[in-house]
């Protein structure tokens, strides 16, 4: 009994709120396609009642705001129906984006801790290298994903590679912040501590500075590939709509397709969603096993 | 050949001279030269390699070629900075972070709405929004209200979330203290709650001045006048003259490090008592 009042303590407010979110997505889809209903109603030299406008802005071909069934619905046609083959399948376009982002992280990961790595280690870069990494994260690097991929494509490079590139700018960022911190955060005692047992620089690494870093790195992680999701998405609407949840928008977006805006939206939603959960389930697994507590 | 060589050695000659600065005494003069050499020195290095290699300018321009390009184009590029970042992102976060500000206020007084907010304003401030642009552009035009749209819906969650644990961060001593003086409630909220929030509210404002410079520059690609910086962008890729994209990027990077330099600077001057300032 008490542990189902905790559960509804937690989980209560959380549904009211997106409850009260698709309220208001079902209010906004009736007021932004009414007139629509209405010029069409007009042209056919017809009134229609408020009822009858409101059934009509439920089921429009290519609605300004279409309604939350008819995106689950075309998300529904297009993962479960198609083929996971075809190109109409959202689940091979979403495939596409995960593979960049996944490799774009992997790369961002350990580009970020060897940069955290040096940093600690060597004052010189330090001072050299950390002020521009920082700087590195206010140039609007997506403003440049066009320029990298056509350039990456001019040398022979394409497919994969130039959105995976993208997504490592935006990964190594939070990695290599938070890695700074957590290789620094064990303090002065265990490092003496260290000392006391000669323990030479590498081993007091993995033994000290390493272990007491994963908890921050893995809060990096989180934030990372949300970021490298973003990155492969952009990554994919200038190579001209080929493949991918970005040229779902794009195309979506050239031929007035609002539904297929929506249902690619949602699924990158679930996909980002999916993606900080995985790793936030790894992040208490290996946690635990190191003892820490969550 | 040379040309590789000369700027490896400079290269080097800059690394040893930052390593020596580096592990003399630290002070202010140090803290600007090391990291200015080590960014010459890596102009310096892709001046060298492009001009060696003879990598084509379409493919990676040399720096003194984008420089030249920025200062013949300068009212083109002005323009666009105009559009975009004055007109777009800078209305756009005015908005946006005003609205979560707000917003904020009124959640922070229900427990219940917070506890409801919190996590969605969490899940919503890591996904990728900048796909809501084509929508925007749809619902707003192609002039600078779509791109502002965009940057409102992009920085909206991020100040939201920031300035919510902003408010719960005093003490609860200190609320204490507030009620023992029969502070109401708008006393405390603006001589307690907010005074404390600061820090993370200007956390907040910081990470939405990049947020709001790419809203507006991505926006800009479904669709734009033929003016703005994500337009000139896209054309100019189109047309292979990349030191014009080079400039551009050029006056990306400077706007979006002047608007973060500038927030940084006020929260210095409005959190001075905060541990993280002091040093």
């Amino acid at each position: 009994m008490n542990k189902f009042r905790f559960f509804w303590h937690k989980v209560g407010p959380v549904l009211t709120v997106l409850l009260v979110i698709i309220a208001i997505w079902y209010a906004a889809t009736i007021w932004l396609n009414s007139s629509w209903a209405y010029d069409k109603a007009k042209r056919a030299d017809t009134t229609i009642s408020f009822s009858q406008m409101v059934s009509d802005t439920m089921i429009q071909d290519k609605p300004l705001l279409p309604a939350p069934h008819q995106v689950v619905k075309e998300i529904y046609k297009t993962t479960v129906l198609k083929k996971i083959t075809s190109k109409r399948s959202l689940i091979w376009h979403g495939w596409i984006t995960l593979s960049a982002t996944l490799l774009g992280f992997a790369f961002g990961t350990t580009f970020g801790i060897l940069l955290a790595i040096g940093i600690v280690y060597s004052r010189a870069m330090d001072m050299s290298v950390m002020p521009w990494v920082i700087t590195s994260q206010t140039i609007p690097i997506l403003a440049v994903a066009p320029m990298i991929i056509v350039v990456l494509n001019a040398v022979g490079i394409s497919g994969l590679l130039p959105k995976a590139i993208i997504s490592m700018y935006l990964s190594f960022f939070p990695v290599v912040v938070g890695m700074v911190k957590g290789l620094r955060s064990p303090d002065q005692m265990q490092i003496d501590q260290m000392r006391t047992w000669s323990a030479s620089k590498i081993s007091s690494f993995w033994k000290l500075r390493l272990p007491s870093s994963m908890p921050y790195l893995f809060a990096s992680l989180k934030i990372g590939i949300a970021a490298s999701l973003v990155g492969a998405i952009v990554g994919e609407l200038p190579t001209g709509a080929v493949a991918g949840l970005g040229a779902r928008l794009l195309a979506g977006s050239y031929y007035g397709q609002t539904i297929q805006i929506w249902s690619a939206l949602i699924c990158a939603a679930i996909l980002a969603a999916s993606l900080v959960a995985i790793i936030g389930i790894i992040e208490k697994h290996t946690l635990r096993r190191m003892g820490i507590q969550l | 050949m040379t040309w590789i060589v000369f700027a490896l050695l400079f290269w080097i000659t800059m690394w040893i001279l930052n390593v020596r600065l580096a592990n003399a005494e630290r002070n202010r003069i140090t803290n600007w030269i090391v990291p200015a050499l080590f960014g010459i020195s890596l102009l310096v290095l892709w001046e060298g390699f492009v001009r060696g290699l003879d990598i084509s300018p379409i493919l990676l321009p040399t720096p003194s070629a984008i420089a030249i390009r920025f200062s013949t184009s300068i009212p083109i590029l002005w323009v666009d900075f105009v559009q975009t970042f004055v007109k777009g992102a800078l209305s756009g976060y005015v908005i946006g972070c005003s609205a979560a500000f707000l917003t904020a206020i009124a959640v922070d007084k229900s427990s219940f709405l917070k506890r409801g907010l919190l996590p969605v304003g969490n899940f919503v401030a890591a996904l990728p929004i900048i796909g809501m642009a084509p929508i925007l552009v749809m619902w707003f035009g192609f002039d600078w209200h779509s791109k502002s749209a965009v940057v409102v819906v992009m920085v909206f969650f991020p100040m939201l979330i920031n300035t919510v644990a902003g408010l719960s961060a005093k003490d609860t001593i200190q609320n204490d203290l507030m009620q023992t003086y029969g502070a109401s409630y708008w006393q405390s909220l603006f001589k307690l709650s907010l005074p404390a929030a600061m820090p993370f509210i200007f956390n907040g404002l910081k990470i939405c001045t990049t947020l709001a410079l790419i809203g507006a520059i991505v926006s800009e690609f479904f669709g734009s006048p033929t003016r703005g910086m994500g337009f000139r962008i896209s054309t100019e890729v189109g047309r292979l003259s990349l030191d014009m994209v080079w400039a551009e990027i050029t006056v990306a990077a400077l706007a979006g490090s002047a608007f973060y330099g500038m927030m940084a600077l006020i929260e210095k001057g409005i959190t001075f008592w905060h541990p993280s300032q002091r040093s």
